[in-house]
């Protein structure tokens, strides 16, 4: 078997190229997310759909992975610390190759490798447990320290939640990345504003975000985090600030539940949205038709 | 840190010497007592010039965890996580997931406490070699129920695939720290730090992990003790053969997975059975011999001495070890009276 090593985007890729790569990934996995959705009659689906563009930057241009070998040595760590956001994290397993598509159906189902919150024992390319929030970002932490002490040029990217910046340990891990120079660690915050109990700034004012992360020592940029050609630069902005002075990274995220599906865009936004079952073909054809309408506007604008 | 908080009665005349609540880390050693300095420390140490994987963390208790002798001979593999104990743990976890072996101490107040999600989540379910080194479990501190761990192992012997590790001195720490490292789930060892006694050397006796072990033969009574009561027992076992009471003392460092045949083995007999442990009653030796026992059909009453079940005063290591039953005066009444 061939092994194939997913370099970020190529090197010699445009912007725009690697824009437009990132899309149609982020395109495909909206539709992997309701093909999921449906399936299970539920799940975290306007999560998965406002994080799907992130994700889709970080698998379908940042990660450096063998499908063929998920724990190959090299790899770059991805930490999915929001373990109901498994869902759009097996969209992206499917569409890196690491999971077969055809299995995503499978999810949150007796005996399945895919259960609702992602697991690290369950599923091939998912790194660590999540659910119990405020995890992840301690976690990274020592997957950093680790890669580092051993010589490896591996970065680690944590998916953490706003709501996760209620944990304490969040904040522990935030101070722990920033004594130890992490430069190889980046953060990355799906700022959804939305929590089980209602929205962000009604359960626990978490704001200012922004000189929250500046002050334990972080270099912070705050972008829109359904806008790729935004993510793709800061992600790049990342780097080059990592390799220039040791800091670790975090990307302030700000997304918008049920992204890309104008039904669910508009719908009182809960943490477990109620989907019934004649909606999900409606749901694929908005997502269909927009992003039509979007690549067919961006192709003449060329 | 020290404390000058009077721990006896005041006396108006003819004044006893006042005990006084030692330095936090209070040495349990007997004045006279062989000890040996900081066993884990420089077990570690030892441990880790054959495993180049071996790496030390704290959440700044690395001087008194007997980790500052790592830190001192591994510097760049030695790291400091502040005190931040749910990061300790994780970044443990994350450490662990690189194949790397660390060793991550703090007071084990806080690993089992504070920190239980983060041990749970991150290293038990993936069984990952984290192995916790926690300090002062039990009654080793006079400073009252902050810093007692008084019920470290009722709390982690519910977690699955934590090897659970109670050494009596500094013979089972030394011979315990290369095995906790070469096994391969997450380890909680209780440690005992700074001079800790040395006594099993006396003994025809090697650490295995997951093994109990019979230190002496006796015909009227059999001790089943762990950690540092397995040395009060010893002690214990010498002044009741002074009053024609023969005891045995079978040790058993390793809590969980927990030796049953071996000590099931020992007490399917007419003599006396006594558990001895530095932990509260709930959820201890006690209960995990009692199980065993009732699990194999053997009907046997078993005296426990352990801490009882409420939260314990501050003071001075001896007046609280005589208060609470640890000591070996204690324990030969409890014996003299249950005979």
């Amino acid at each position: 078997m061939t092994i194939t090593e997913t370099v970020r985007a190529p090197e010699t890729a445009s912007l725009q190229e690697r824009v437009a790569r990132v899309e149609a990934a982020a395109y495909r996995m909206r539709h992997h997310v309701l093909n999921m959705g449906e399936a299970q009659g539920q799940g975290y689906v306007g999560q998965a759909l406002d994080a799907a563009d992130v994700l889709a930057a970080v698998y379908a241009d940042q990660l450096r992975y063998r499908a063929e070998d998920p724990e190959w040595e090299g790899r770059d760590r991805f930490l999915l610390s929001t373990g109901h956001y498994a869902i759009g994290h097996y969209a992206a397993l499917a569409e890196a190759g690491i999971v077969p598509v055809d299995e995503l159906e499978t999810y949150g189902s007796d005996d399945s490798r895919l259960p609702m919150s992602g697991m690290s024992t369950y599923t091939p390319g998912m790194e660590i447990s999540g659910g119990s929030l405020g995890h992840g970002l301690t976690i990274a932490v020592g997957t950093a320290l680790g890669l580092r002490l051993q010589g490896s040029g591996a970065r680690v990217f944590n998916f953490l939640s706003d709501g996760e910046l209620d944990e304490g340990s969040t904040w522990e891990a935030a101070m722990g990345a920033h004594h130890h120079q992490l430069g190889n660690l980046t953060a990355i915050v799906d700022i959804n504003a939305l929590q089980a109990d209602g929205k962000t700034d009604t359960v626990l004012r978490t704001e200012p975000v922004l000189d929250k992360w500046a002050a334990c020592g972080w270099f912070v940029q705050r972008v829109d985090g359904n806008d790729v050609g935004a993510l793709l630069a800061a992600f790049d902005s990342a780097a080059a600030k990592a390799e220039a002075e040791g800091k670790p990274s975090v990307i302030l995220c700000d997304t918008k539940v049920g992204r890309g599906v104008p039904l669910l865009e508009d719908r009182e936004k809960a943490h477990f949205m109620r989907i019934d079952e004649h909606e999900w073909q409606i749901c694929r054809e908005q997502l269909t038709a927009g992003y039509e309408a979007r690549t067919a506007s961006e192709g003449e604008s060329k | 840190m020290t404390a000058t908080t009077a721990a006896g009665p005041t006396v108006k005349t003819a004044p006893k010497p006042k005990l006084k609540t030692s330095a936090m880390i209070a040495s349990f050693a007997d004045p006279g007592q062989k000890t040996t300095p900081a066993p884990f420390g420089h077990a570690l140490v030892k441990a880790a010039q054959e495993n180049e994987k071996i790496v030390g963390l704290t959440a700044d208790l690395g001087k008194y965890t007997d980790m500052h002798i790592f830190a001192k001979a591994f510097p760049e593999r030695f790291f400091q996580m502040g005190m931040a104990e749910q990061l300790l743990f994780g970044a443990a976890a994350g450490m662990a997931q690189t194949g790397v072996v660390p060793f991550a101490s703090t007071y084990s107040v806080f690993a089992a406490r504070r920190a239980y999600d983060f041990l749970c989540l991150d290293a038990a379910e993936p069984n990952l070699n984290v192995n916790i080194v926690g300090g002062l479990p039990g009654l080793t501190t006079g400073y009252g129920p902050s810093h007692q761990a008084t019920e470290d192992m009722a709390i982690f012997r519910g977690m699955p695939n934590l090897t659970i590790v109670d050494p009596c001195d500094s013979v089972d720490i030394e011979q315990a720290v290369p095995q906790l490292a070469a096994s391969e789930g997450p380890t909680y060892l209780r440690l005992l730090r700074g001079n800790v006694p040395t006594v099993l050397d006396e003994y025809d006796y090697t650490f295995e992990l997951g093994k109990a072990k019979v230190l002496r033969g006796g015909n009227d009574v059999v001790f089943v003790s762990s950690g540092l009561m397995t040395m009060r027992a010893l002690q214990a076992a010498k002044e009741l053969a002074a009053h024609n009471v023969d005891v045995a003392v079978v040790h058993t460092p390793t809590i969980k997975p927990f030796d049953a045949e071996t000590v099931l083995g020992e007490i399917n007999t007419d003599r006396l059975v006594v558990t001895l442990e530095n932990h509260t009653v709930v959820g201890g030796l006690f209960e995990t011999v009692a199980a065993a026992a009732a699990r194999a059909g053997v009907a046997k009453r078993i005296l426990p001495v352990a801490l009882p079940d409420e939260f314990l005063h501050a003071g001075a290591l001896p007046t609280l070890h005589e208060r609470y039953g640890l000591s070996v005066d204690r324990i030969v009444a409890a014996v003299l009276g249950a005979l």
